[in-house]
């Protein structure tokens, strides 16, 4: 049970957000929509416990990934030792099956500035599914990839998000991708931003057919 | 421009051909070996001082001076521009000690550390320490300012463990500074040292230099500090530059 009740959220006199509050179950997944600057990723880094400095309370469980806007490599490190290094617990084997299953297990001696910046969001979905996190965090994670790389990444996710189970709190523009993940979408508007509405996706709907962006 | 005069190996050893040239050139010019002799003139002197033993002892000495003062040099500048780049309080601390320390002469250091001290080992080590941490905090600050704030994000919502972030996640990121620190800080290190040597050691290059120059033996000093030259380019070469080689290797693949 993932409980989130974030009264004020200010960066000094500047509020950005306000009375958030709402709860998700571990293996439900929830898209946060909203336009450019209104605070999604604020609310995300909250969320995942980054920054602590707001008003409000946060239940979350122990175990948390999180897949940024950039994918945030240690580009100093190899591709096995990104996976390695984060999740020590994470055996030889399991590394090699972990990357095996995003279809990088050829690269692992490589850099991660030796990979396309596709590979290195597939590098960046391993080391998130690969710790099983309980609460798994998405923060745009398919920008800047051309369409054919970010439907490949989505139905990845998809395959990955029905395998670990976790909560998932995805942070999108693209209406096509929340409702293609989430059963659930909740929509940030105003300054200071606050939930407008919190609906149930077509996906949840609807048989999961047709999908054009609205936006 | 040639493609053979663009390899760097090449363009190095003409570089220092050109220097030669030009130190033989001003040798002819003065005509006097006791005011600037030749450079073949100098092999007659090296050779003798390193026969008698007195040149390896006085290299040597010098060497564990810098070594001494380096180490102890690199690691608290290093902690201590760690901290100021991290935590602003220390940094308004702190910054206008620093501001002070890299304004105050090394000459002046060094006597005053003489004067307190006494003219002993402990006050050259200290004056010399004392001179260089400044400009390896304010290398290292910077550095520490520079980390990535999206890795430091990653590193905390994956609880990677303390140690594994200082080793796999800190220092590359703080590498280069270290490596600017350390060379830029071994060559201040040894010109103080020398200083250190002339004002009031009874060893050491900077002591010979001293000793010739108040002989007037232009040969000499210039086997001594020649010498020793050559001893900081082999540092240079053997541990430096391949070390940071290495730490440079991911930027490279």
């Amino acid at each position: 049970m993932i409980k989130v009740d974030v009264r004020r959220k200010a960066f000094r006199e500047e509020e950005i957000l306000r009375d958030i509050r709402f709860e998700m179950e571990i293996g439900e997944t929830v898209a946060i929509l909203g336009t450019s600057g209104i605070g999604k990723s604020t609310l995300l880094r909250l969320i995942a416990g980054i920054d602590p400095a707001f008003e409000g309370e946060i239940t979350r469980p122990d175990k948390i990934a999180m897949v940024f806007q950039e994918p945030v490599l240690l580009p100093w490190r190899s591709v096995l030792e990104n996976l390695t290094l984060v999740h020590p617990e994470l055996g030889a084997e399991a590394a090699h099956s972990a990357l095996e299953r995003v279809g990088m297990v050829d690269k692992v001696q490589l850099f991660p500035g030796q990979l396309s910046l596709g590979q290195q969001r597939r590098l960046a979905l391993a080391r998130a599914f690969a710790g099983r996190p309980q609460l798994l965090v998405m923060d745009e994670p398919y920008v800047s990839l051309d369409p054919a790389t970010a439907e490949e990444m989505l139905a990845l996710t998809e395959a990955l998000i029905a395998e670990t189970g976790p909560a998932v709190m995805l942070v999108t523009h693209s209406e096509v991708e929340a409702h293609r993940l989430a059963r659930r979408c909740l929509r940030l508007i105003g300054r200071p931003a606050t939930i407008a509405s919190d609906l149930a996706t077509r996906s949840a709907l609807l048989s999961r057919e047709v999908h054009h962006d609205r936006a | 421009m040639n493609k053979t005069l663009q390899h760097p190996a090449l363009v190095r050893a003409l570089s220092f051909g050109l220097l030669l040239m030009l130190w033989i050139a001003a040798a002819e010019l003065t005509a006097d070996a006791s005011v600037l002799p030749p450079p073949w003139a100098l092999w007659a002197p090296f050779a003798k001082a390193a026969a008698s033993g007195a040149l390896p002892y006085h290299l040597g000495m010098t060497l564990w001076r810098v070594v001494c003062a380096f180490v102890p040099a690199m690691a608290i500048g290093v902690a201590l521009g760690f901290l100021m780049g991290r935590v602003p309080s220390v940094d308004q601390w702190l910054d206008p000690w620093l501001v002070v320390f890299l304004n105050l002469p090394a000459l002046v250091l060094i006597v005053l550390c003489y004067l307190w001290i006494g003219l002993n080992e402990t006050a050259a080590i200290i004056a010399v320490v004392l001179n260089k941490i400044p400009n390896v905090a304010t290398i290292l600050r910077e550095g520490a300012r520079a980390l990535d704030p999206n890795v430091g994000a990653m590193v905390q919502v994956y609880r990677m463990r303390p140690l594994a972030r200082l080793r796999h996640v800190v220092m590359p990121q703080l590498a280069p500074f270290i490596a600017a620190a350390a060379r830029s800080g071994i060559a201040v290190i040894w010109k103080i040292v020398l200083v250190v040597e002339f004002l009031g050691r009874s060893s050491g290059i900077g002591f010979q230099i001293h000793f010739y120059f108040q002989l007037f033996d232009v040969a000499m000093v210039l086997v001594y500090a020649l010498s020793f030259i050559g001893v900081m380019l082999l540092v240079e070469a053997l541990i430096l530059q391949p070390s940071e080689r290495r730490v440079r290797r991911w930027r490279t693949a």
